[in-house]
């Protein structure tokens, strides 16, 4: 970045190996297990591989000892999609909420941040004793999906602070000034001005939930999500069952991420061409 | 997650101060007011009820007394006495705070490390996207399958192993890469070292290139560069990293558990152990506890690096 030529300093290349080998580390173990699930019916949880199968696939749903798989799958993705919804509507609300500035804001943001940081069983305990004082049974849709959104509601109200941080304001303004009500501003300029962050919140609210595990462990009474599911077999299956259920997870989070860019990639060319439209009609 | 350090005070007035931003929008009159509260309810009635008061009871339960089956309403401080007197209590926070300081170091040098090459070795903003969008969807995918992917790594017959005795340098596979404190290691980085880059890329990216190029005019080496300017300048992103590293490293009880075999405990999964054999009053003694010190150590940070001031700059 010095060089005035343009050429890259030794140093750019000490840190691109570098980089290089910190996502081999992130990635190459995660590869391994995927592969390794494609194990033959006598692989073992290791290499070499012992022919190529379906085999633990197939066992997910079809060997009653690795636990409910289809059953937890199902509780997850209907937990994540909850999950998910609420976190978009209550925190795009919080976040346009908290632009003006408010007795109590400091409260409510310190609040949000001490659920984020607070270690995810104490709140699941919390949560467990609660409802046990109260006479209330705990269950994934009532006490797992309030744990669950100590964890996702911080999250999407700080995704929200920084999508408004970058919002320009004036666009409102000429939607009043053009005599919009506040409800045809908020409906036609702000939310579809936000869509990509609102659309990053969405993604966020999902796969923490999908994945989450310790506000879930003591609050999932006792049908478990996909992962108390997941945890479950680490302790008592030793085959590569538990590889083949770590990759079909990891595909549908994988589904999930590639819906939510490729959507919000969407939303912002369709963007750039309406401006594009705009010059060349304006200038015509 | 990109900007994670701004608090909501300096939020509303960055809003306000918006150019272009009409006062008689922005004014704090008691209707605006009103409006604000109404659309914050949601979200902060949420947390109260699922995050406040069960925090509220957890503090509650710790006086409480019990027996085999149920939980018994009292005030009793046998709980804490219990836990002080303890001294299986004193090697767990050793063992949680030695995991704590160890991974902290090493994600800090990562993740300061990741941080800069994204920032200023990497020139355009499409790669910088594609390198940190790489470096995040991990994140989003679950931590327990992340965890037990390095089980086929590191066991006895692992790939570690095949590898170094196959190239000769050992002789016998190693027995203390997997279920030891060096794999529950080797997992908290690998899951925990994203939150050392993103808050840290976020204070480096507003850091004035033109700074750097002015200390490299005035002499200085990249080296000092980067101990005198960029250093100082991203200390609240690393203040924020460190918070987010020591918080989950103190409240995990799942990977030290899996990680070590069963052979290493942290203060959370012993909690974990009681509330499994029903013990809730003495779990949630150990938990205020917890909480209590993990709250000091957040402080000790933030007392070191005043985030706030940071970003008032």
């Amino acid at each position: 970045m010095y060089s005035a030529d343009g050429s890259r300093p030794w140093t750019f290349y000490a840190f691109a190996a570098f980089f290089t080998l910190f996502v081999l580390f992130l990635y190459g173990p995660m590869t391994v297990i995927y592969i390794l699930s494609f194990q033959g019916p006598q692989g073992g949880m290791t290499f070499p591989m012992n022919g190529v199968s379906l085999h633990w696939f197939d066992a997910l749903f079809s060997q009653t000892r690795v636990g409910d798989i289809a059953g937890s799958f199902q509780r997850s993705i209907g937990l994540a999609v909850a999950v998910a919804l609420v976190t978009v509507v209550l925190s795009v609300i919080a976040g346009l909420g908290f632009r003006r500035p408010f007795r109590g804001s400091a409260v409510a943001f310190y609040l949000a941040i001490a659920s984020l940081i607070m270690p995810g069983l104490f709140v699941g305990l919390g949560i467990a004793l609660t409802f046990r004082l109260l006479g209330l049974g705990t269950n994934w849709f009532t006490s797992g999906l309030g744990a669950q959104l100590t964890w996702t509601l911080p999250f999407g109200l700080l995704i929200m602070f920084a999508v408004l941080g970058r919002f320009n304001r004036s666009y409102e303004e000429a939607a009043t000034d053009l005599g919009a009500t506040s409800w045809q501003r908020i409906s036609e300029v702000t939310l579809p001005m936000l869509l990509p962050g609102i659309i990053g919140v969405a993604l966020f609210g999902f796969t923490l939930s999908y994945d989450e595990i310790a506000r879930t462990a003591l609050t999932a009474g006792s049908a478990n999500t996909l992962p108390l599911e997941i945890w479950a077999m680490t302790t008592n299956v030793t085959s590569p069952a538990l590889y083949a259920v770590g990759a079909v997870t990891t595909v549908v989070s994988f589904v999930v991420i590639i819906v939510a860019l490729t959507s919000i990639a969407v939303v912002q060319r369709r963007r750039a061409a309406g401006a594009r439209r705009a010059t060349l009609t304006s200038t015509e | 997650m990109a900007i994670l350090d701004q608090t909501a005070d300096e939020f509303a007035a960055s809003a306000a101060t918006t150019p272009g931003a009409g006062a008689e929008h922005l004014a704090v009159d008691a209707g605006g007011e009103r409006a604000s509260w109404f659309q914050i309810a949601p979200l902060v009635v949420v947390l109260a009820l699922f995050f406040g008061l069960p925090m509220l009871v957890v503090l509650a339960v710790s006086f409480f007394d019990f027996d085999r089956t149920d939980i018994v309403p009292a005030f009793i401080l046998d709980n804490y006495a219990d836990l002080f007197r303890s001294e299986v209590t004193l090697r767990l926070y050793a063992s949680s705070i030695k995991f704590a300081l160890i991974v902290w170091a090493v994600t800090l040098v990562l993740g300061f490390n990741i941080a800069y090459f994204l920032v200023f070795h990497v020139r355009t903003v499409l790669w910088q996207i594609a390198l940190f969008l790489l470096c995040t969807v991990p994140f989003l995918t679950s931590n327990i399958i992340r965890m037990i992917s390095w089980i086929p790594f590191l066991g006895r017959n692992g790939i570690f192993n095949q590898a170094l005795v196959g190239s000769g340098v050992v002789h016998q596979p190693l027995e203390f890469l997997l279920f030891s404190d060096f794999a529950v290691i080797v997992a908290y980085v690998h899951l925990f070292t994203l939150f050392m880059v993103v808050p840290i890329f976020n204070s480096m990216a507003r850091i004035d290139k033109s700074l750097l190029e002015a200390a490299h005019d005035a002499g200085a080496n990249r080296f000092r560069a980067v101990a005198e300017i960029v250093l100082p300048l991203s200390k609240s992103g690393i203040a924020l990293g460190s918070i987010f590293v020591v918080t989950l490293v103190m409240g995990d009880s799942f990977v030290v558990r899996t990680m070590s075999g069963g052979q290493s405990a942290s203060v959370v999964s012993a909690l974990q152990n009681e509330v499994a054999a029903l013990q809730y009053p003495p779990a949630a003694a150990s938990a205020v506890i917890m909480v209590i010190i993990v709250t000091l150590m957040v402080a000790g940070i933030l007392r070191l690096v005043d985030v706030r001031k940071e970003l008032a700059r």
